[in-house]
């Protein structure tokens, strides 16, 4: 039984990462075709950032997913502390609709939002754009943070009151010092996750507001082009220092 | 139950009553779901019922035209069309994730972190990228051609990509890790003791697994179908880079007629029937989350 496990492991680990890194090496390949090798080259690298609707992507990208994450960070810590803190009389039906942008199909979030959009003739932007990413991202922060507060001490917030704070000094001077790591790691996460997202953004974007997996999934309907193999080696780089970052702070917050 | 020993019940006690000023704070966050998840889902549903003019623009004409539009044959052929796939992609996924999960679960500490870094970064990568790691593999002159040809084929390169095939190679890629991570989950909590007594009690090891591992690890399947299934019914980024348009889903036709038809009325009608297809297996996959418990 066991070697079936692992030997099927090693399959799957094969098949999860064997695509991924074939692209890697074509990125490095002087050849346009990915058959064979050609030698070693970085030209994909050059032409990627002398390429400029890309780079005008990428720019609105991190713009993007830096609003998002700050918003984020904003409405979901708050949240998750006053829902752990205070009892509102409709605390279980908020945390059901909080859950709903994390499990609803991300088409159903894009047209929904367009519609809304429409209605209140709000034009599409980086407003809109950035409403949508806030929308689906801020409740993993939420998350996040709630998983940290249920293992604080009350005691801690307790003594600070005791200790003449105000309930915001004591938030701000206690709380949010032992929800850093939690914090950080969410605010990483938005960051991601705006960072990656298309189909939101496919229906809430303007021309002019265009982000960079929009600019990449038109190129790649197109057909193919070694540039995309640079920028995706790029983009797996930054992921997996992201999963190794958050692991760090994750082995840091216990 | 909290894990770090606060009693529940204390923390119950600890709540305050909020005062005008804790409501305060929490208004931008309900005023934001209010205004951004629940109201657009309700000018979807009156939408629906809307009708689309010449230019594209909508009328406020309450009828349910729309939903017999979305009852032709035509539609009905691709929300089944829909449905295959994604529940092919769900099987497929349960099957390759499933011994993984179990593997991870088992495994002594360092190798299950280490295992479950391994998957946390595909979980983590862009879709898009993925998806166009096997648009590089499959097209007529990518890397799989290149060595059937290299090996020696008797046959001229294959048609690979824009093949159904294709495109559930890209769905399976694309969600296996959210299928991975929920059993991993209800695996990791398995009460090894529980499979030894079966084991005492005379049970095979086939007899051990179908009737103790796999109803145990039940909620974790049904948390990962939720992650596959209904998100791959209304995929059309993946659908239409592998299966270049000739297999259109649920999802294709959405957003064709929200940004080229621009027929939104009708579109919002195919998007409340999908919103209802999400609520009934989230139903169902709840109802069978809470049974065994």
């Amino acid at each position: 039984m066991d070697w079936f496990l692992r030997g099927w492991t090693a399959l799957v680990f094969l098949f999860l990462y064997g695509p991924v890194l074939v692209l890697v090496a074509c990125s490095f390949n002087a050849s346009r075709l990915n058959v064979v090798w050609e030698g070693f080259t970085l030209d994909w690298y050059q032409k990627l950032l002398a390429n400029a609707p890309l780079l005008r992507a990428a720019k609105n990208s991190l713009l993007i997913a830096t609003a998002t994450a700050i918003l984020s960070v904003l409405l979901g810590t708050a949240g998750a502390w006053l829902l752990h803190r205070y009892r509102y009389r409709c605390s279980q039906l908020i945390r059901t609709i909080v859950a709903i942008p994390m499990v609803m199909p991300e088409i159903l979030m894009g047209i929904s939002l367009l519609i809304l959009f429409a209605t209140i003739g709000l034009k599409l932007g980086f407003t809109t754009v950035i409403i949508g990413h806030v929308t689906f991202s801020f409740p993993f922060v939420l998350i996040a943070v709630q998983v940290r507060l249920h293992g604080l001490d009350p005691a801690l917030e307790e003594a600070a009151l005791d200790l003449g704070a105000t309930p915001l000094r004591a938030f701000w001077l206690v709380i949010v010092p032992c929800l850093k790591p939690a914090i950080i790691a969410g605010a990483l996460m938005a960051f991601t996750l705006s960072m990656d997202e298309l189909i939101v953004t496919f229906f809430t974007r303007s021309a002019s507001a265009e982000t960079l997996p929009v600019q990449v999934y038109g190129m790649a309907r197109v057909g193919l082009n070694p540039m995309l193999n640079a920028l995706s080696t790029l983009f797996i780089l930054a992921t997996v220092a992201f999963v190794l970052f958050s692991e760090y702070l994750r082995k840091l917050s216990r | 139950m909290s894990a770090i020993g606060i009693p529940s019940a204390s923390a119950a006690r600890d709540r305050r009553q909020p005062g005008w000023r804790a409501w305060a704070l929490l208004a931008p966050m309900v005023l934001w779901l209010a205004l951004f998840v629940i109201i657009p889902g309700l000018i979807l549903i009156v939408y629906s019922f809307c009708e689309r003019d010449e230019v594209g623009g909508v009328i406020f004409a309450f009828n349910a035209d729309n939903y017999r539009r979305v009852f032709e044959p035509v539609y009905l052929r691709i929300f089944a069309r829909s449905i295959g796939y994604a529940g092919l992609t769900t099987a497929i996924c349960v099957v390759l994730g499933y011994p993984v999960a179990c593997y991870i679960a088992r495994a002594g500490e360092q190798l299950r972190n280490r295992l479950l870094l391994l998957v946390m970064v595909p979980f983590w990568t862009s879709f898009l990228i993925r998806t166009y790691a096997w648009m590089t593999i499959l097209k007529q002159e990518g890397l799989l051609n290149g060595l059937l040809q290299a090996a020696g084929a008797g046959f001229g390169p294959l048609n690979l990509l824009y093949t159904p095939t294709a495109v559930v190679i890209g769905l399976v890629y694309a969600y296996l890790p959210f299928m991975i991570l929920p059993v991993y989950g209800s695996a990791e909590k398995l009460d090894n003791s529980l499979i030894e007594a079966a084991h005492d009690l005379g049970a095979g090891p086939v007899r051990a697994f179908s009737a103790v591992i796999v109803p145990l690890t039940l909620p974790g399947i049904a948390a990962g179908t939720l992650l596959v299934f209904v998100p791959a019914i209304g995929m059309f980024a993946i659908t239409d880079l592998m299966g270049g348009a000739r297999v259109p889903m649920i999802g294709n036709v959405i957003q064709n007629q929200f940004l080229q038809a621009r027929d939104w009325p009708f579109g919002a009608a195919l998007g409340v029937v999908f919103m209802l297809m999400f609520a009934l297996t989230y139903a169902l996959l709840q109802r069978r989350h809470a049974s065994p418990a």
